[in-house]
């Protein structure tokens, strides 16, 4: 079962004059627990894709069917409500609210999602334990490594349990020791909670990770393999 | 969590935080101060004048306001105490009193003033003749028959001094010019000279004699304790004492300072809200100045599922922790400065010239009423929170892409 289909997506920027086509007809699908990459260099549109997939942007033409949900016909404020459940997101510049510790940066999400405050609490320190910062609940994200602040995104992606976990080049601010250990929780929760993930990336390391690569070159699918287990 | 959220927020940049206090708090002790004034000045006038014979309720007979002369005096006083007795409440004072235009001359000198027949003991307790009034000489007692106390200025105008002599003529109830001589018992100062000008003060057996009035009266002069309901009262008056005379209260009689004082809370809101203008555009531009910094953080949260809506709330606790705090220190800033003030007053006694003319007293005591403190917080709070609206929804019409984008 597919968790994402896109089907003939296109996408155009205006740049001052110039008319840039970021995706060029892309059509993809994305299994369910799938641990997907989107290789290519900077410039071919990964971040356009994943915008588009996570509902945060809209395409000029094409369709997106996210977890049966089909964007076409939902209003901005349902595609809100369908990333507060259904999606999670990790930025490539870890993006966490400066005045929040780890602990509350995660169950804000859980608290936007209206979850009771017992739940929220419990739930937020597991999730922190399971991606090893089971000593840093309270530190603010400034007080907390590179590493260690990407990996607290990780887990307010997947805290509410969404169907999708987007991650636009989750390590491309991290060292390569730290975002192998970063990739590697990633992995584990998509093993042990059956989380999808789709990570952008243009590092070789990161993609010998997924288990399915597509290859994206100048907004079009170059190639789309999957490596078997 | 949302609130705990804001706090935290707005210490995120002390300075900026400082700034908007600052502002907020000068805003109110402006607005506070102004006011505390300008009630100090009225409050002034309104003493001021009460204590200048008008009291609190007057009666008279009919027809004596509009034409204030011998004839229309009550004659049956008698039917006035016993309704006095009756309807006022226990600790309530009250004087009899003759009033008369005059003439007043000496060797020197002769103008017109208001003569004033008094009974001195329940006078002094009406108004603010009495022993503290006197500058030299003393204050009339049973005894002065013959004495006569004036104002200071008065008595710089004719040059003459206690001891001395001075003749006073007016119309007698026969219609004849009555003359009589007295001596100057006392010279009294008041808050205004245009007072010390205007009455002389004698004892009432001395006027009737004078003016062949054996057992009536002009006016009585009332003051009721603190709290008393002042219009229920003179309407109780008016019900028992019947036609032939007319009770007024002290806003009836000041129809000028009431006028003033109808007038005033309006002037106050128009300040409020005219003192907020200039604030307010501080307020909006630090606001937007927070927003814009923290743009990429609004689009995470869009981005993470955060509607609009919530942002805008979020933008607006803030405002409000800022606008209560500042509102709270501004207020408790403007209390002790009135406080301070209040306890010595503003002495205005080099102004005084001018001051008196607009009928100030010399000196001001500021003070605040909690309607007054009230009404400032409510105007800085509530437009505080309208003006920031604008802030607060461009914080939240940036999409996640646009916001983002902003680095
Ligand atoms: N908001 C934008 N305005 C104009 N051009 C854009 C915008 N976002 C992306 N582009 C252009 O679209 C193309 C794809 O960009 P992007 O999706 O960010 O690529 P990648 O993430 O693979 O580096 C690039 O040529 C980029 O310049
Ligand atoms: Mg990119």
């Amino acid at each position: 079962m597919n968790i994402v289909e896109a089907t003939h997506i296109t996408k155009t920027f205006q740049q001052g004059d110039i008319a840039v086509q970021a995706l060029k007809d892309v059509s993809l699908s994305i299994e369910k627990g799938g641990f997907v990459a989107l290789a290519g260099p900077s410039g071919s549109g990964k971040t356009t894709l994943l915008n588009i997939i996570g509902g945060l942007d809209t395409p000029d033409s094409g369709s997106i069917v996210l977890d049966g949900n089909a964007f076409e016909e939902m209003s901005r404020s349902q595609l809100a409500d369908l990333r507060l459940h259904k999606v999670g997101f990790v930025f490539q510049a870890y993006n966490l609210i400066p005045v929040l510790s780890a602990l509350e940066n995660v169950e804000y999400v859980m608290l936007l999602q209206g979850v009771p405050e017992k739940e929220r609490h419990d739930r937020a320190r597991s999730i922190l334990d399971d991606v090893g910062l089971e000593n840093r609940y309270h530190r603010r994200p400034r007080e907390l490594s590179g590493g260690q602040q990407q990996r607290v995104a990780v887990a307010r992606a997947i805290v509410s349990s969404p169907s999708i976990v987007l991650a636009d080049e989750p390590t491309a601010n991290l060292d390569s020791e730290t975002g192998k250990g970063l990739l590697e929780i990633m992995k584990d929760m998509n093993h042990r909670k059956n989380v999808t993930f789709v990570f952008s990336t243009h590092d070789r390391m990161v993609m010998d990770y997924a288990r399915r690569l597509i290859r994206i070159r100048d907004g079009q699918v170059d190639d789309d393999v999957t490596k078997n287990a | 969590m949302h609130c705990q959220l804001a706090w935290r927020n707005i210490w995120r940049n002390p300075r900026r935080t400082a700034v908007i206090l600052t502002a907020i708090i000068i805003g109110v002790w402006t607005m506070l101060m102004v006011t505390a004034l300008m009630r100090g000045v009225s409050n002034g006038m309104v003493k001021n004048a009460v204590s200048t014979l008008t009291g609190e309720i007057q009666i008279h007979a009919q027809g004596y306001r509009s034409d204030p002369v011998i004839e229309h005096s009550m004659t049956d006083i008698q039917t006035v105490e016993n309704t006095l007795t009756d309807v006022l409440p226990e600790k309530a004072v009250y004087a009899f009193r003759i009033r008369v235009n005059a003439i007043a001359s000496n060797a020197r000198h002769s103008g017109g003033l208001t003569l004033v027949g008094i009974v001195p003991d329940t006078e002094s307790q009406v108004s603010f003749i009495g022993p503290e009034a006197m500058r030299a000489g003393r204050y009339l007692d049973e005894t002065d028959k013959n004495g006569i106390l004036i104002g200071e200025a008065t008595a710089n105008k004719f040059d003459t001094e206690v001891g001395k002599k001075l003749v006073l003529m007016s119309q007698d109830t026969a219609d004849e010019m009555a003359s009589r001589a007295f001596r100057i018992t006392g010279i009294y100062t008041a808050e205004m000279s245009s007072t010390e000008k205007q009455f002389a003060f004698v004892h009432m057996d001395t006027a009737r004699d004078m003016l062949k009035l054996p057992d009536g009266i002009s006016e009585v002069c009332i003051l009721l304790p603190d709290g008393e309901n002042l219009d229920r009262t003179a309407s109780e008056l008016r019900a028992s004492l019947g036609e032939g005379f007319a009770v007024h209260t002290w806003r009836e009689i000041l129809s000028a300072i009431t006028a003033y004082l109808e007038l005033f809370d309006g002037f106050m809101m128009l300040w409020y809200v005219v003192t907020f203008i200039a604030m307010g555009f501080g307020i909006i531009n630090t606001t937007l100045m927070s927003v814009f910094e923290r743009m990429r953080e609004f689009g995470v949260l869009k981005a993470l599922g955060m509607k609009p809506w919530w942002i805008v709330r979020g933008v607006l606790t803030e405002s409000v922790f800022l606008l209560l705090l500042g509102s709270a220190a501004g207020d408790l800033l403007s209390i002790v400065t009135v406080g301070v003030l209040a306890a010595t007053g503003i002495d205005l006694s080099s102004l005084a010239a001018g001051a008196e003319f607009a009928g100030l007293s010399r000196i001001i005591y500021p003070s605040l009423t909690v309607t007054d403190v009230g009404m400032a917080n409510l105007v800085v709070c509530l437009l505080g929170v309208v003006v920031c609206v604008y802030p607060a929804v461009k914080a939240a019409r940036f999409t996640p892409v646009e916001a983002m984008a902003h680095t």
